[in-house]
């Protein structure tokens, strides 16, 4: 992860959480707390976020900029399989061990995130139980729709044919 | 004029296929002049195409004029479709129809209009599109929202990034290579990533059912009435005119009452479990 970070303040970081669809709901303090394991991130184009079976250190909030989702293998070579864009969050294996990615992550358009550190969380989660709570509800929120999606994805949804 | 009226709607009339075009592997597009003594059909509306000595098979117009032209896109998917791609530009296949009930379109007026197609569900869409790319469904505004399994099962690509770009459009497949512009994910990602005001918001849904029933419940969640949600649904069509009882779901002939229904009609009909 290559990404440069920018210098911000508290108050900064957490104003700009609170335009976070996922995120924006919680509380102000929950959102301080929050902010003080986040910096603003850069990412080019091309550069590569996550990368499967390596330590998934950070999510992002993304700001703007697109970020693909990728697996690969043969025989398809590597197929996005996902595409994030600006108010969504990548990284979801922060939460659980072995806090390895499960997928690669590409930026295809050059943008700006939040990048939350996930131990910093973790531990703040770990000291403060009602953030933990709805830290890991709100995750528990983006998981389940994640989790939807995926299964539309795999209902092949448009290969039964209209019209015919 | 009854009898005459039956006799048009129960007897194929032959008609030349005018132009044919391949659209996908598997899919193509005819085109055809509506004989002078066959109505003009409406956006939504289908007709049942007759191979001779194969089969008769429902299927939406995907285009409606200049005059009396229309477009059938047709997939290969069984006999009688096969049979109906197989003939060439000159050949005659039989014709009946238009039937059923199309868009509402005049509903649309001074409303926020999505269009949602996902697969094939494009073509029946593909009328009310080049109207609103016109600037003639009076709607306030037209977003295009498009799904396919990949970039290479998009139907009608020139149109998306040509002659509909006035249009809002945004597309996205399940899984793309990275060289991909649009967006990746199913088709209900497209409308959540826009701001969307129910109240003034219209919804047109296109699709295989389960994908315009995965779409019209996160719509209705989203806060749009089942009313102003329409989908049209694909049944066993056969005679075309509430007959045969072959189309029949719950209390509707979806070949009279439908193909286009509203959610508020459809959903309890969907929610029951075939066996």
């Amino acid at each position: 992860m290559n990404s440069s970070t920018t210098p911000a303040t508290l108050s900064q970081l957490a104003e700009a959480l609170a335009l976070n669809p996922l995120l924006g709901g919680l509380r102000p303090e929950f959102r301080q707390m929050i902010a003080g394991c986040a910096v603003v991130s850069e990412f080019e184009k091309g550069e590569r976020l996550l990368s499967i079976g390596e330590p998934c250190d950070y999510f992002w909030l993304i700001r703007d900029g697109r970020v693909d989702v990728e697996i690969h293998g043969a025989p398809f070579g590597t197929l996005t399989i996902g595409r994030l864009e600006r108010g969504e969050i990548l990284g979801l294996s922060w939460i659980a061990t072995p806090f390895t990615a499960e997928f690669d992550a590409t930026a295809v358009e050059s943008g700006t995130a939040i990048q939350v550190d996930a131990a910093c969380l973790r531990a703040e989660c770990g000291s403060h139980h009602e953030l933990g709570r709805v830290v890991y509800q709100s995750f528990a929120t983006l998981i389940r729709d994640r989790l939807h999606a995926t299964r539309i994805q795999l209902l092949d949804l448009y290969e039964r044919q209209y019209g015919n | 004029m009854e009898t005459e009226t039956n006799v048009l709607t129960m007897t194929p009339t032959f008609v030349p296929i005018d132009d044919a075009r391949q659209d996908l592997s598997d899919t193509a597009t005819i085109s055809m002049q509506i004989p002078q003594e066959l109505p003009l059909p409406v956006a939504g509306q289908f007709a049942m195409l007759w191979a001779p000595g194969v089969g008769e098979v429902p299927i939406s117009y995907s285009a409606i004029g200049p005059g009396r032209s229309v477009e059938h896109t047709i997939r290969d998917v069984g006999a009688t479709t096969k049979a109906l791609l197989g003939k060439k530009v000159g050949e005659f296949i039989g014709v009946r129809g238009p039937f059923g009930r199309g868009w509402q379109l005049d509903e649309l007026a001074d409303r926020d209009v999505l269009l949602i197609a996902g697969g094939l569900g494009l073509a029946p869409l593909r009328p009310v599109i080049e109207e609103a790319s016109r600037g003639d469904l009076g709607a306030r505004s037209v977003r295009l929202l498009v799904g396919a399994r990949n970039p290479t099962a998009l139907l009608y690509p020139d149109q998306l990034m040509d002659r509909w770009s006035n249009l809002d459009t945004r597309v996205s497949v399940d899984m793309a290579p990275a060289s991909w512009p649009g967006g990746v994910g199913p088709v209900t990602t497209l409308f959540e990533r826009i701001d969307i005001d129910p109240e003034t918001t219209s919804a047109l849904v296109c699709g295989p059912e389960i994908m315009m029933a995965v779409v019209s419940r996160k719509l209705v969640a989203a806060g749009l009435g089942p009313r102003d949600v329409q989908i049209s649904l694909e049944r066993n069509m056969q005679c075309g005119i509430g007959h045969c009882g072959h189309c029949q779901l719950g209390s509707l002939f979806t070949c009279v009452d439908g193909p286009v229904v509203d959610w508020a009609s459809a959903a309890p009909l969907l929610d029951v479990r075939e066996r």
